[in-house]
């Protein structure tokens, strides 16, 4: 394997449903799922019968993504030749309220993952999903998996209760950096906060977009609060979150740091330079210019061909047939994408990939 | 640039053959409450006296964030025994000569009732600062021209503030803030775009502002920076609100200005915006047209604060996606940021793009011949 094959950086299996976590959960909390009706905790920004969500060749007769391992390489991995694919649960651990329910249902994530798809192929990772409510708690779920090498990451939604950079996160940022996995923050959020920085929006369209500002005000936060020089060894990849807007925001961001810098004097580097060599991107959903020449003039604004990294996000309709990358791309940048810059992103796929 | 490090030094006249430009956002300052008593009833004034006039943010003094430096000016542009912006004579010296500043755009901000917590505040407020853009200002120097502000959080209190307004030449555009209570698409903002349709004003949608949600979406970050850097996202999300709600669709001849949110992020918010618009259409049966064809023809860009790409010919680049008469200068003057027109945009220019950006879409998207 895999050397020379592509690395998929986004994909999400399913929960079917709760009941597929009861075997799981801690008893307590499975008498409590039971008892109290729990409905199932599905995000508002993936609403399960909206085009977004799942793409149309890629549902059941019931509507339902893949939620089991023969169906998801069939369809997710063998049409792409992936090698390697990093799982991202989105389940809606991250917007419950309570942290011990937050907390019981990320350990039940985890081990259905471990058991249930990472036991049964060997191209499969997956990322930690951590009850992010509590920093303590989360980083002693991190520790929970750390020596289970297939984790190679830990999961973030984009927005919570805080910006990222905040302090109160650092011992997520700290058990992370310990094992040797990066950060990956994905879009979405818990809602704790208006859908868009200027109040709640109308329509999932919105939302949707809206993401990409999210992303925008998270790096910032982690730029601005020096999470990067706090944690030198701690690797960020940003996921789902487009790529097209990175250019004109380090261009902003850097030159308030010129002006600014004094009231954040542990930036020590200019944003742009901290931002490329320690961020990455998941390729899909691609927001770049439709024509071939405007996506290469795209990446010669981004600056580095390191940075991206090859995704298809499936089951989230973002494209076609198997045209998970834009075309025209030369094979170079394409190999670097698929396959040295995951490799280099992920330090585990080092120790578990012959 | 920012800090006069030879405070005795004459002002450096430029060439008379410099070109002229329009300034799309300069900023007048209203020295105290006590200057628009003129023309705010005794209610209104006894208030202020009493309970000033509070926003969505927790100070009742200064900004939610403290600025780099006092007022976030120039600490050159204070004229002796006042506050930057508020003596039109220094400024004319300062900036409108200086620079030969042939059409200037004023933006009153704080404190200028737009925003405020108390509605009837509000309206009576910017009714008065609008009276005073007139006697202070644009019938003093015939360079300049007022912006209408408004109680944008009563669509119907600011519609009538416009109309008052309308066809008198002293006034350029309607004026509202990025960050109010609710995205500026939804339908309770609908009067004003009506009413400035109807006039055929441009609105112009200015960074800041407080609307009580926090400036990023997951939550309220620690630093000014964070704050500065922030106004981009949210005229972001702003524009995405005006396109998918329609209100480009509802009103053809609306012009929108956006002033002082960054500029390089246009083209890629297009391409976002049709992508995803284009898988979720059945969501938005009212859009009859790609996004980006309605910013393509109903929304322009100020420059200041400009992007500083290295290279600078990406700038170039972007505004070839953008269009090159979508772009209207702005030096912000008297704040911080200043971007002097001299020095803002050091890339390869035609003589005819200069004049474009410099002068001649301000003219066309104001309507202010030369």
């Amino acid at each position: 394997m895999p050397q020379d094959t592509p690395v998929d950086c986004d994909l999400h299996p399913s929960v079917p449903g709760l009941a597929a976590l009861l075997p799981y959960l801690d008893p307590l909390w499975r008498e409590a799922v039971e008892r109290r009706g729990l409905d199932e905790p599905v995000s508002i920004g993936y609403p399960s019968r909206a085009p977004l969500t799942v793409r149309p060749d890629w549902r059941d007769e019931k509507g339902r993504p893949a939620s089991d391992v023969a169906r998801f390489t069939r369809e997710a991995l063998d049409p792409f030749g992936t090698g390697i694919a990093i799982c991202n649960c989105l389940y809606g651990v991250q917007l419950l309220f309570g942290e011990d329910m937050a907390a019981a249902m990320a350990r039940a994530v985890n081990t259905w993952m471990a058991r249930e798809w990472l036991d049964r192929d060997p191209r499969l990772r997956a990322s930690i999903v951590v009850p992010v409510q509590n920093a303590e708690m989360a980083a002693a779920e991190i520790e929970h998996w750390a020596a289970d090498k297939r984790f190679v990451q830990v999961l973030l939604l984009v927005s919570g209760d805080a910006p990222l950079g905040k302090r109160q996160h650092w011992p997520i940022y700290a058990a992370a950096e310990r094992h040797g996995l990066p950060l990956g923050i994905h879009a979405g959020s818990s809602y704790r906060h208006p859908s868009t920085p200027v109040g709640w929006g109308t329509t999932l369209t919105e939302d949707y977009v809206n993401q990409a500002q999210a992303f925008q005000s998270a790096l910032t936060s982690l730029v601005a609060e020096g999470v990067f020089s706090r944690f030198p060894a701690l690797g960020v990849v940003l996921m789902e979150s487009g790529v097209s807007w990175l250019p004109a925001f380090l261009w902003r961001l850097t030159k308030f740091w010129k002006g600014l810098r004094s009231e954040v004097p542990w930036v020590s580097e200019p944003p742009t330079e901290l931002v490329r060599s320690r961020v990455r991107l998941t390729l899909q959903p691609f927001d770049g210019p439709p024509d071939t020449a405007g996506v290469m003039r795209l990446m010669d604004h981004i600056g580095s061909d390191e940075m991206l990294l090859f995704s298809t996000d499936y089951p989230h309709w973002q494209f076609d047939g198997s045209d998970a990358v834009p075309a025209g791309l030369d094979a170079g940048l394409l190999r670097k994408m698929q396959i040295e810059n995951p490799r280099r992103t992920y330090p585990r796929l080092e120790e578990t990939v012959p | 640039m920012n800090i006069a490090l030879r405070p005795d030094a004459p002002e450096q006249p430029l060439p008379l053959s410099r070109l002229a430009i329009a300034d799309c956002d300069i900023h007048p300052r209203l020295p105290g409450f006590k200057t628009l008593y003129p023309w705010l009833s005794k209610r209104w004034q006894e208030h202020l006296e009493v309970f000033g006039m509070a926003h969505r943010q927790p100070f009742e003094k200064g900004p939610a964030y403290p600025k780099a430096q006092p007022l976030a000016c120039r600490r050159d542009a204070w004229p002796p025994g006042g506050t930057p912006g508020s003596d039109l004579g220094f400024m004319a010296t300062q900036h409108l000569d200086a620079n030969n500043v042939a059409l200037g755009i004023l933006n009153p901000l704080t404190p200028s009732g737009e925003g405020a917590q108390n509605p009837a505040l509000s309206a009576a407020v910017t009714h008065a600062t609008n009276e005073w853009q007139v006697e202070h200002w644009t019938a003093k120097d015939s360079r300049l021209r007022a912006s209408i502000v408004v109680p944008y959080e009563d669509g119907p209190a600011a519609a009538a503030e416009i109309r008052a307004r309308a066809g008198d030449p002293n006034f350029a555009q309607v004026l509202l803030l990025t960050r109010t209570a609710e995205p500026l698409g939804q339908r309770r903002y609908w009067p004003i775009y009506e009413a400035a349709q109807e006039a055929g004003l441009p609105v112009g949608i200015h960074a800041f502002g407080y609307g009580g949600a926090p400036i990023t979406v997951g939550g309220w970050p620690s630093y000014y920076i964070e704050e500065m850097v922030g106004h981009a996202q949210c005229c972001q999300a702003v524009l995405t609100s005006l396109v998918l709600e329609g209100v480009f669709e509802r009103f053809p001849k609306l012009k929108v200005v956006l002033i002082e949110a960054g500029i390089a992020w246009a083209p890629a918010l297009s391409w976002r915006l049709d992508k995803h618009f284009l898988r979720l259409r059945q969501e938005l049966p009212d859009l009859k047209r790609l996004p980006s064809e309605y910013i393509r023809d109903h929304v322009w860009w100020t420059t200041q604060p400009i992007e500083e790409p290295e290279p600078r010919r990406h700038l170039g680049e972007v505004f070839d996606w953008m269009g090159w008469d979508r772009v209207l200068f702005a030096t912000d003057y008297p704040h911080w940021d200043f971007d002097d027109p001299a020095h803002a945009l050091p890339m390869r220019m035609s003589e005819a793009q200069k004049r474009a950006i410099f002068l001649e879409n301000a003219r066309a998207v104001y309507g202010i011949a030369g």
